[in-house]
């Protein structure tokens, strides 16, 4: 049986007011349930405009994206919150909060405007607090955790929305390796174990080679490559888009990137 | 308990408004005494009404524009609603009733230049420049509204303390009717806005993927503070602090989620400026000290411990 399809975008193109060319062109994604889908591609080729057109915040110039077979922009933001979890590359702290407290800012789209949590609200929370390894964690105050205790209870957050979909913006950024890892394993598992569809930008070439089912490769805006790992990621593409040598090694079947390095000159 | 704590402190910051005063009024003829009625009730009522809306506008302009710092008054929202007010006395065009209008537009302007300023890095608004543009827009609006009052000879205006460092002298059954008549909706819509204003705080794009319509969430936001604003300023002029300095000693008790502590603010603004007014009557009796003067005692160490504490971090 095929898996349901959660999210289908239709070659998209999208270009900033005043830009002199497109932030995206002809860029198709289509993530079922179950799989986990890499962005990849140098800063500044549309990895993160392709999240923001996704999900209806910015209007695609031509082409589309469907959530659950309905037009992006078709669903209100808090319809949206429910199927699509979203864990951005910034967020502010302004005001002293505690995990638990952030986490349940997960269930706003849930609550009536007036009414208070309810109980399965609060057992959503910890179902997500749990699922993230952070649960003994829930009392703390979210300046005093490390960036790796950080990320997960943000991933916790986008959790507790209960979504079909998580996006994920460079979620490993400034993580070391054991945080890194765990951070892929957990996104990993919640493919697998809990059917969602993932989509993961990343700049962590191959550690998406090895965790994702499907890479898409964007440079300038444009599709340089999409399918799996190993047919995305051929020498010959990856040193076009990243404009540097590379060698292509396999590793327990997926191919791993290793920057060359240039003479000098 | 915290709740009866801070409903105790508030009753007796208005019993206190109306027990105290240069006149000596015995107890038992309180309520029979036209000095209480006439007086001390509805400015008591008056200084507790616009204590609390500028507080409750600090609590939602600091979650709009990210900064711990924001408050009416930082922001030139209170000097352009003082502007707008000022002008429209001097050219007689407004009646009491439709100043509180005069002065929203003023606010508007004042805040829409201010954002405009707080725009110079590029696209993204910048808080730390938004506070220094408010701070200059408000020290700018204070000098025209001076010229105008020193100027004008509207009887009005005589009183130039009174818009720059606000008064509750003006108050009366009327002014507190004008205030029952304009304060309900801004207040409604801020209540209304407390759980996506938690959203709002983690900033505008993980706010909208949490569910939130973050721009028509701004708009509102944006023009029931104005709006809260200008009603205060219209009555009693600029006064400043309240909005910065409750919102933050309410969040040390209730935290920093808005549904307790938007209403903890209105009491707790109401409560200080009930209290700022009486110190302002009592202090250097039979003479009146500005509220405003009060406050900024009180709201400048405040502010520059907080500032310690943001630019720590």
């Amino acid at each position: 049986m095929d898996r349901e399809l959660i999210l289908d975008v239709r070659d998209v193109s999208y270009r900033y007011a005043g830009a002199g060319a497109d932030a995206l062109a002809g860029v198709s994604l289509a993530a079922r349930a179950g799989e986990v889908h890499a962005v990849l591609g140098p800063n500044g080729s549309g990895k993160t405009t392709l999240v923001r057109v996704a999900l209806g915040v910015l209007a695609a110039s031509t082409g589309g994206s469907a959530i659950l077979g309905r037009p992006a922009s078709a669903w209100s933001r808090r319809e949206l919150a429910r199927l699509v979890g979203v864990v951005t590359q910034r967020e502010e702290n302004l005001f002293p909060q505690r995990v638990r407290e952030t986490v349940l800012l997960g269930r706003y789209a849930r609550l009536s405007l007036w009414g208070a949590e309810r109980p399965e609200d609060r057992a959503a929370v910890t179902r997500a607090l749990e699922r993230c390894d952070v649960l003994p964690l829930a009392d703390r105050w979210i300046w005093a955790l490390s960036g790796g205790e950080y990320q997960r209870v943000r991933l916790a957050r986008a959790l507790a929305q209960e979504p079909r979909l998580l996006v994920l913006d460079e979620p490993t950024a400034s993580l070391d390796v054991r945080h890194e890892m765990e951070l892929f394993q957990l996104v990993r598992a919640l493919a697998d174990r809990d059917g969602l569809a993932v989509v993961l930008i990343t700049h962590h070439v191959n550690l998406a080679a090895r965790f994702a089912d499907r890479v898409l490769l964007l440079s300038g805006g444009r599709p340089a490559g999409h399918g799996t790992p190993g047919d995305v990621l051929t020498r010959e593409t990856v040193e076009r888009v990243f404009a540097w040598p590379v060698s292509i090694a396999p590793f327990e079947g997926r191919p791993q990137v290793i920057p060359l390095r240039k003479d000098p000159s | 308990m915290k709740w009866l704590g801070l409903g105790l402190v508030a009753v007796a910051a208005f019993l206190g408004a109306v027990v105290l005063g240069p006149a000596h009024v015995p107890l038992a003829g309180l309520a029979a005494s036209d000095i209480v009625r006439t007086l001390r009730l509805p400015r008591a009522l008056l200084a507790f009404l616009v204590g609390g809306s500028l507080a409750l506008s600090g609590a939602g302009l600091q979650a709009l524009v990210r900064n711990p710092l924001a408050d009416p008054f930082l922001l030139g929202l209170s000097g352009g609603a003082g502007l707008g007010a000022v002008v429209a006395i001097a050219l007689h065009l407004a009646s009491p009733w439709a100043l509180p209008l005069a002065a929203f537009v003023g606010a508007l302007g004042a805040t829409a230049l201010v954002y405009r300023l707080g725009l110079v890095g590029g696209a993204e608004l910048d808080p730390r420049v938004l506070i220094l543009a408010g701070v200059a827009v408000g020290a700018f609006a204070a000098a025209v509204t001076t010229a105008i009052v020193s100027l004008s000879d509207a009887a009005e205006l005589r009183n130039t303390f009174l818009w720059l460092w606000g008064g509750l002298s003006g108050a009366s059954w009327d002014t507190v009717l004008l205030l029952g008549v304009y304060l309900p909706l801004p207040l409604a819509v801020l209540f209304a806005a407390a759980r996506p204003l938690d959203l709002l705080a983690l900033g505008e794009e993980p706010a909208r993927h949490l569910g939130a319509d973050v721009e028509p969430l701004k708009r509102r936001v944006f023009l029931a503070a104005s709006l809260l604003t200008a009603a205060c300023v219209a009555v009693s002029g600029v006064i400043g602090f309240v909005g910065l300095v409750v919102p933050h000693a309410m969040r040390t008790l209730w935290g920093h989620r808005h549904r307790p502590l938007l209403p903890a603010a209105f009491l707790g603004g109401g409560a200080l400026l009930a209290l700022s007014d009486t110190v302002a009557r009592v202090a250097v009796a039979p003479r009146e000290l500005p509220v405003g003067i009060v406050t900024a005692l009180v709201g400048v160490p405040v502010f520059a411990l907080l500032l310690r504490r943001w630019t720590a971090n």
